[in-house]
């Protein structure tokens, strides 16, 4: 479609089996991917996880080494960014300087001679309510406002795909709410295919209808954010989408309701429906708001694992709830959010606690436990470089 | 104002100075009394010259001060044929230039930017010719290019050029000269623009369903303004007042003289001093006058 008319619709964009490697490093390893038409999805991951790359491949900027690209079942890995039906909106916005707002979101239209470019780019402007600021040039608006020329400029040409290169990055967060809120208000009017890349996992997770969380140039999960957050599957989802408490051991009993697993000498008992693995060394986990904080130790309850006691090492109380770490020896550090039911922390710093949480809400990961880390985030600097060191190391050896 | 697009390389959003300090004055002083001197002066006393009248009972040579308009009109009368060629030689060569350069800053400031050690060797080739006097370099050509030469022998040994055909003192010669000499003054700014282009635009462009010579027509060259401006104008002012590569001793000939050569002469030859001045004044607001409508339709204020 590269002159004449408009998408019809939002189209599937499908990755087969796709692959680049940049001289000394491979940015995606292997990629399947499926987004269905009309859908929201947001790739999330850490910087250097291959995201935007992915992006670049999708709008053309980029060649895969291997796979195919498809977009509403058309094959258009050989074709140049030109001639695809996808529009991107960069993370630096890329207003061309020398035209006047009007003429950027009208640069596509006149490119594939679409008729009324003009009346077109009012129209496009007015749905980002910056129909006024037509004649300005991009450089006298403000942040907000060349984000919103941007998408303006990009949904103009109704693509049948609608690329987001973390467009919100560089605004401030009540801004970025409202931003967001329009994204998503423009994207169920005009019923667009919305590919978002983000780091900003909350971003992620109010916005798209789908998530993946890529890291290290593949996907780790892929789902709804509800789904995600509730059950991640490996390590590294547990603490990117939100803060998880993780926990290894060997499962020490398991029937087909729930499986027991021995936690320094503490028993956890997690569902078997939400543990992927059932025999021998594990990483189960619980998310910090399920726990609730005991002062004197809690009488045993079937339906709750107990956790303690262990003593309160640091209080941040930050309006809404209070984040709690709590030392259990022999287990490490553990994060509590506590809603704030009453004045104020209720525990404080030294003080001896214990903690519980419904077996419903545990979760046991894929990861092989031994080769996992057991508490270290994936995405410290630390861990980005040890893992670029790996993987370049074995790009030396196979070559 | 026109000078301003000359500072293409700087960026525009430099600070001015917030407050007047006796030092930044004193600063400026050796400037403004420079200018005075050596600028304003001499442009006061060629104007008055210009208007000069021949001293009535004195030598070739000696003129006395008055207001006689009719030496324009005699100049422009007479040495018409000449400031249209200097302007149309100096027009040619501006557009040969940036024909030639355009292509070659962008390879250097675009292409090679991953390799900075690239970019310096061929910077360092552009500014090589500065090394030697261009002089020295215009009568190298000269000689290069003339009847007995080994070029031109050649060319007419492989029948490419006819057996009679001469090159030195033709108007194709001149120009040669011209873009030759002035090619480094189109490259440089031109390099300095293309070297700070953000390429993000280009792939902007492309996305938005520009093919590869709509985003070089819409894009790269509208962003690019500055240079080319700065580079056409750095050309071309002093292309149309050259007198050298016109010259009958470099590579022009009786034919085409340019109003260089036309004040040159009046000067040291005919010592004809307010028709040299009258030339002059009107190269001279000629030039501004281009060069104004030049920068205001070229609408490159906000990229400056």
């Amino acid at each position: 479609m590269s002159s004449g008319e408009f998408a019809s619709a939002g189209a599937d964009l499908e990755l087969v089996g796709i692959q680049k490697r940049f001289p000394g490093f491979t940015a995606i390893e292997h990629l399947d991917l499926k987004i269905p038409a009309g859908s929201f999805f947001a790739l999330l991951g850490p910087s250097g996880c291959g995201k935007t790359t992915t992006l670049r491949l999708v709008a053309g900027l980029e060649e895969p080494t291997a796979g195919r690209i498809l977009i509403g079942g058309t094959d258009v890995t050989n074709q140049k960014s030109f001639q695809r039906p996808v529009n991107t909106v960069f993370q630096s916005y890329a207003l061309f300087p020398h035209m006047t707002v009007l003429e950027n979101v009208a640069f596509g239209l006149r490119r594939r001679r679409i008729g009324d470019p003009v009346a077109k780019a009012h129209e496009a402007l007015r749905l980002v309510e910056l129909d006024h600021l037509a004649s300005r040039r991009p450089q006298q608006l403000s942040g907000g406002q060349q984000q919103r020329v941007a998408l303006a400029r990009a949904i103009v040409n109704r693509p049948a795909l609608l690329l987001l290169d973390e467009p919100l990055g560089a605004l401030d967060l009540k801004l970025r709410r409202q931003m967001q809120l329009e994204l998503k208000t423009i994207q169920e009017e005009v019923g667009l295919t919305f590919l978002h890349v983000t780091h900003d996992q909350e971003e992620a997770m109010t916005m798209a209808d789908t998530v993946a969380v890529m890291n290290k140039g593949r996907i780790e999960q892929m789902g709804a954010p509800e789904e995600l957050y509730e059950l991640p599957r490996t390590a590294f989802v547990a603490n990117f989408l939100g803060q998880s408490n993780l926990f290894t051991g060997p499962v020490v009993g398991s029937t087909s309701e729930a499986i027991s697993v021995d936690v320094a000498g503490q028993k956890v008992v997690v569902p078997a429906a939400r543990a992927h693995r059932h025999t021998g060394e594990v990483t189960i986990g619980v998310r910090p708001e399920k726990l609730t904080l005991h002062l004197t130790e809690p009488v045993d309850d079937v339906a709750r694992n107990v956790m303690g006691p262990g003593h309160v090492v640091d209080v941040s109380f930050s309006g809404v709830s209070t984040q709690y770490i709590v030392e259990v020896p022999g287990i490490g550090n553990l994060i509590v959010f506590a809603q704030n039911m009453a004045f104020g922390p209720v525990a404080h710093e030294g003080s001896e606690v214990w903690m519980s949480w419904n077996i419903e809400h545990g979760f046991g990961l894929e990861d092989d436990a031994s080769a996992e880390p057991r508490f270290e985030a994936d995405d410290t600097t630390r861990s980005i470089a040890t893992q670029k060191r790996s993987s370049l190391l074995t790009e030396l050896e196979g070559a | 104002m026109a000078f301003a697009a000359f500072s293409a390389g700087t960026t525009g959003t430099e600070a001015a100075p917030r407050r007047k300090s006796p030092i930044a004055l004193l600063l400026l002083l050796p400037g403004i009394l420079y200018l005075v001197l050596f600028f304003l002066a001499p442009l006061v006393s060629l104007l008055l010259t210009s208007f000069q009248a021949p001293s009535g009972f004195g030598d070739v040579g000696q003129y006395s001060y008055a207001f006689r308009w009719e030496n324009y009109v005699e100049v422009i009368t007479a040495y018409w044929p000449h400031i249209m060629r200097s302007f149309g030689y100096a027009l040619i060569a501006t557009v040969l230039a940036l024909v030639f350069s355009y292509p070659l800053a962008y390879f250097i400031g675009v292409k090679a930017r991953a390799w900075p050690l690239l970019q310096s060797l061929m910077l360092v080739l552009v500014i090589a010719p500065f090394f030697i006097s261009f002089l020295l370099r215009t009568l190298a050509w000269k000689q290069l290019l003339s009847d007995e030469s080994f070029v031109i022998t050649s060319l007419k040994a492989l029948s490419l050029i006819a057996p009679d055909a001469y090159f030195t003192g033709t108007p194709v010669a001149v120009i040669f000269g011209l873009t030759y000499n002035f090619i480094p003054f189109m490259t440089l700014p031109l390099y300095t623009t293309l070297e700070r282009l953000d390429l993000r635009y280009l792939e902007a462009g492309s996305d938005l369903y520009a093919r590869p010579f709509d985003v070089f027509r819409k894009i790269t060259i509208p962003l690019s303004m500055p240079g080319i401006v700065a580079g056409t104008l750095l050309t071309f002012i002093p292309a149309a007042g050259d007198y050298i590569n016109a010259s009958r001793d470099f590579l022009g000939g009786p034919d085409t003289q340019m109003i260089g050569n036309v004040i040159e002469a009046n000067f040291l030859v005919l010592q004809n001093y307010p028709a040299a001045a009258a030339l002059s004044i009107i190269l001279m607001s000629v030039i501004l006058v281009i060069v104004s409508i030049y920068v205001k339709r070229s609408g490159t204020e906000e990229l400056l």
